[in-house]
């Protein structure tokens, strides 16, 4: 009873701190003063036509690095709490067990045959139109990620490398700090986006590194996500 | 006045998943059900940001035919809490990974989800 009063005061004091944002939020009818620099002055600066990837990758670049490391930190907790205890005849176990998953039917598995690349390939599409439509690097590597899953829903035998993963996360997460670094050397600091020419605004190859950034990114984020899932698979599988 | 403006009415259901989603994870014990209330939490905010981000009549900030650069300013919406949230959604996804794998576990090692029955891991 006692525990119920407290949840409810505490619930009752979250909502008193938010009523005051409640009650007092006017619509904004112009930009805030960083807002409004960013979308001014972001076309002719950074030259990407999406003004959210300009913040993101240019102007809040740093955030975005720490964005990728936490995730990369989650994706090694995850692999850690769920990494799979080496215990003699372990393998002929999962192995006699994989065999027991009912097999997909035929029209399911003809299905992701089919599907699969495309799924991928408008994730790689997402992340290379970063800069000039809604989406980006995380957007595009969810896309493939999801991809992964369905991978593994239709077909439940399908192997997926770990040391392939680990390649190209690493690779892709070393070269964004690499572009990153150039970015002192040829331009203004870390994470600029001019070493490269801006190109012509609005065309895939524009906006000087952003497109090479996402592309990066979204590489990272797809292999880190499918890791991730590829974790939880084998581990429904061992218990 | 014709009804609510958009922002309002998605502030407002912001508010109430932020509520309803610490409410999930303050009265249920079952670990699944917590971490959806995170997520539930995690989404409220995410709504209360875009919603304070907005302006009227704005648009998404994406320079095109439609939304000429030289009136931008006066046609889109703020850039920076949809960055923001960008940021936030990811970090949320990367939080709930591990509470999920942290559920996996605890299934494995004790057979439950309840978490009045890891009472003695508590502190």
């Amino acid at each position: 009873m006692i525990k119920r009063l407290f949840i409810a005061l505490v619930l009752a004091m979250v909502a008193v701190i938010f009523l005051d944002l409640a009650a007092n939020y006017r619509e904004s009818t112009s930009l805030s003063p960083l807002g409004y620099y960013y979308v001014d002055q972001g076309p002719a600066e950074v030259g990407a036509a999406n003004l959210v990837t300009a913040v993101v990758v240019t102007y809040r670049g740093l955030d975005t690095l720490g964005e990728v490391t936490v995730l990369f930190i989650s994706a090694a907790g995850v692999g850690l709490m769920l990494r799979r205890e080496r215990k003699t005849g372990s393998d002929e176990d999962s192995d006699a067990r994989m065999r027991t998953h009912k097999p997909s039917s035929e029209i399911v598995e003809t299905a992701t045959e089919l599907l699969l690349p495309m799924v991928i390939l408008f994730g790689i599409y997402v992340f290379l139109n970063g800069h000039l439509s809604p989406g980006g690097g995380f957007q595009g590597g969810a896309i493939i990620a999801s991809g992964t899953m369905f991978l593994l829903l239709a077909l439940p035998e399908s192997h997926i490398s770990r040391l392939l993963i680990s390649i190209m996360e690493s690779l892709s997460g070393f070269s964004y700090v690499v572009v990153g670094v150039l970015g002192v050397i040829l331009a203004g600091g870390f994470l600029d986006n001019r070493i490269m020419g801006l190109g012509t605004f609005g065309s895939l190859f524009s906006a000087g590194a952003i497109p090479l950034i996402y592309v990066f990114v979204g590489i990272k984020v797809g292999f880190e996500l499918s890791a991730v899932l590829d974790r939880f698979r084998e581990d429904s599988d061992v218990s | 006045m014709n009804g609510l403006p958009l922002s309002t009415i998605v502030l407002c259901s912001g508010l109430g998943l932020i509520i309803i989603g610490l409410f999930g994870m303050l009265t249920q014990r079952n670990i699944i059900r917590m971490i959806i209330g995170f997520s539930l939490l995690d989404t409220g905010i995410h709504m209360v940001m875009i919603a304070i981000g907005y302006v009227t009549g704005g648009t998404a900030p994406i320079i095109d035919a439609a939304v000429p650069a030289a009136k931008a300013t006066t046609m889109v919406v703020d850039p920076v809490p949809s960055a923001l949230v960008l940021t936030a959604i990811v970090i949320g996804l990367g939080v709930t990974a591990v509470m999920l794998s942290f559920a996996v576990r605890i299934h494995q090692t004790r057979r439950t989800l309840n978490i009045d029955e890891c009472a003695e891991s508590k502190w």
